[in-house]
């Protein structure tokens, strides 16, 4: 049976379709229904709900109708301004670190001579599995003033004091890009090396005897290979990004100052740790769907996928 | 030149495997120290596990946060993979114009950043509290509902039905299975990898999910696991070695899921991305 037919042919023999084939069309919808609803429901309509609200100011539930007002604001808030140079910071330095390095752990963990495969896929998967909370909690005492990271660079005699990695503005950053770089590079080698085992490795060889090195190999065969798997992950660490919480929040709670502050968190204080100001925090909410919605069309372009 | 090459390889593989542990390794020995010690620097096993163990489960009810976090990720993890693997088999198996616009329409849905949502759906479960009081603030159903249904694992179920032999549908039909007793007798069976897979992370997500939780959990007595951490990390005079005996176990069931389902996981990831 063929339904895969234009929606105004399909209409058009709507009379020729049998009783049976128009059940099983109703059945297709019934079996998508649920999703779809939910979808609707807590994604969808709360997205409209927020562009409503951006439009709207007052505390609480007491709201008035202000137009953009909200988005001529946020040009002049200089918290949000911090909070999105912020963002953008680990976003251009983390995310290719962490696609460069994951690809390249998949890359040399896919080699069928290498001894200790599973020990080290596993290995570098592990940190993949922590809650972000609990990551936090860890690293905030390793990235403290006398904690484990300054002691062994004290030991190495690489440094003559203690670094303030969670009181000074830049190495903060360093240390948040750090501890998101430790949490997600395994999680995402394992969509690169899952690809990767769908690639023949006989090309490989045959590369090899043609003379390519391991080099023009990583970009000739493996980026191309790779490329719808290196756009999904692109775009979901960036979305990720984007929305970056768990792991300020708990590690340096966005100071010192509002220095490693992000979007998301702002957000927050916006809502619900301040006075609720929910018409502001949805303005902002909304500079984050149009950045992702900006980003993932040039992400897209950049790599010119058509799928 | 060639030896060369390999002892560099496995060099960097080790170094990439010890960063990786250690932050694991100190945890789990920090959880057997005093705080003292932990703040002191100490890389050995102490003998403190019991008292820190005592102190978890006596004074900050972590037994009950324990209870918490895993009736959410259970009840999320066995609804969203029946809801998201019924819908992506829907999708393929009674594949149209129309569904591929609706797919593709809830596709998009993954683009929505979730700092957009949770005001609205904070708002929602407020003005929902007066009439549902079991769908209100401070609920399970609260917690669990905004998240059951999510694109991604939608596409996930779809990605893999793709490779699902069709024929076996049609001998499902002529034996005379109804439409959801194919799905149930057949499908979800063959399916097992896939399966596995998106239980590992539909209940890994649940299970370290914070920002939501943080909105709708009000009481201490319905607080999850994310939630007990954060705060004992945040409060005035923190006792690391009851923090990291508290992340230890709720590292732990996560740990078992994932080494249990490993095989599995791998597998059902590669049908995926193929």
């Amino acid at each position: 049976m063929d339904l895969s037919r234009s929606i105004p042919k399909a209409l058009s023999a709507k009379k020729k379709m049998s009783k049976q084939q128009l059940a099983q069309t109703m059945v297709g919808w019934g079996f998508v229904a649920v999703a779809a609803i939910l979808i609707a429901v807590f994604s969808f309509y709360p997205m409209i709900q927020a562009f409503y609200l951006s439009l709207h100011s007052g505390m609480g539930n007491n709201l008035q109708f202000v137009g953009i007002a909200n988005y001529l604001r946020l040009f002049q808030d200089a918290t949000f301004i911090t909070a999105v140079t912020n963002t953008f910071t680990y976003l251009i330095v983390q995310v290719p670190l962490m696609i460069v390095l994951g690809l390249v752990f998949s890359v040399v963990l896919n080699r069928p001579d290498l001894k200790g495969k599973g020990f080290f896929r596993t290995a570098i998967f592990l940190p993949a599995i922590t809650s972000l909370v609990a990551t936090s909690t860890i690293f905030r005492y390793l990235f403290g003033q006398q904690g484990l990271v300054n002691m062994a660079l004290l030991g190495l005699g690489i440094i003559d004091s203690p670094l303030g990695w969670l009181t000074q503005p830049t190495l903060a950053r360093i240390a948040i890009i750090i501890v998101i770089t430790w949490r997600w590079t395994g999680y995402n080698m394992i969509f690169y090396l899952s690809s990767l085992q769908n690639v023949d490795y006989s090309i490989y060889e045959a590369a090899k005897i043609d003379g390519a090195n391991a080099i023009q190999q990583f970009f000739k065969i493996t980026i191309p290979m790779l490329k719808p798997i290196i756009l999904f992950t692109s775009i979901t660490s960036t979305i990720g990004t984007l929305q970056l919480f768990d792991e300020v929040m708990n590690i340096t709670g966005g100071g010192p100052g509002n220095s490693t502050l992000t979007i998301s968190q702002y957000i927050y204080n916006l809502s619900f740790r301040w006075t609720p100001d929910f018409g502001y925090a949805s303005a902002v909410s909304f500079a984050i769907v149009i950045m992702i919605v900006v980003l993932s069309i040039i992400q897209f372009k950049v790599t010119g996928d058509k799928k | 030149m060639k030896n060369i090459g390999k002892i560099i390889t496995y060099l960097f593989l080790s170094i990439a495997a010890f960063v990786s542990i250690f932050p694991f390794y100190w945890m789990i020995v920090s959880s057997t120290n005093t705080s003292v010690d932990v703040t002191g620097g100490r890389m050995l096993p102490g003998t403190h596990l019991l008292q820190n163990w005592q102190t978890l489960m006596g004074q900050v009810n972590f037994g009950q946060s324990f209870m918490n976090s895993l009736q959410l990720s259970l009840a999320t993890t066995v609804l969203s993979l029946l809801i998201a693997s019924l819908a992506g088999y829907g999708f393929e198996i009674y594949k149209s114009r129309a569904k591929d616009l609706v797919f593709n329409i809830l596709l998009g849905s993954m683009m929505i950043p979730f700092a957009a949502l949770m005001i609205p759906l904070f708002r929602m479960f407020a003005n929902l509290s007066g009439t549902f009081p079991f769908l209100g603030l401070n609920t399970k159903m609260g917690v669990i509902l905004p998240g059951l249904a999510t694109a991604f694992l939608i596409f996930f179920f779809r990605q893999s039905t793709k490779m699902f032999p069709k024929d076996i549908l049609e001998a499902g039909r002529i034996d005379g299975l109804s439409e959801l007793g194919i799905f149930f007798k057949i499908y979800l069976p063959t399916m097992k990898t896939t399966y596995a897979a998106a239980a590992i992370i539909t209940f890994m997500g649940s299970w370290n999910s914070y920002l939501w939780p943080l909105i709708m959990i009000q009481t201490q007595d319905r607080q999850t696991l994310p939630l007990l951490i954060a705060n004992l990390g945040s409060s005035y005079a923190p006792d690391f070695g009851i923090i990291m005996l508290a992340i230890v176990i709720t590292t732990l069931p996560v740990a078992l899921v994932f080494f249990l389902l490993q095989k599995h996981f791998v597998a059902g990831m590669t049908g995926s991305v193929k």
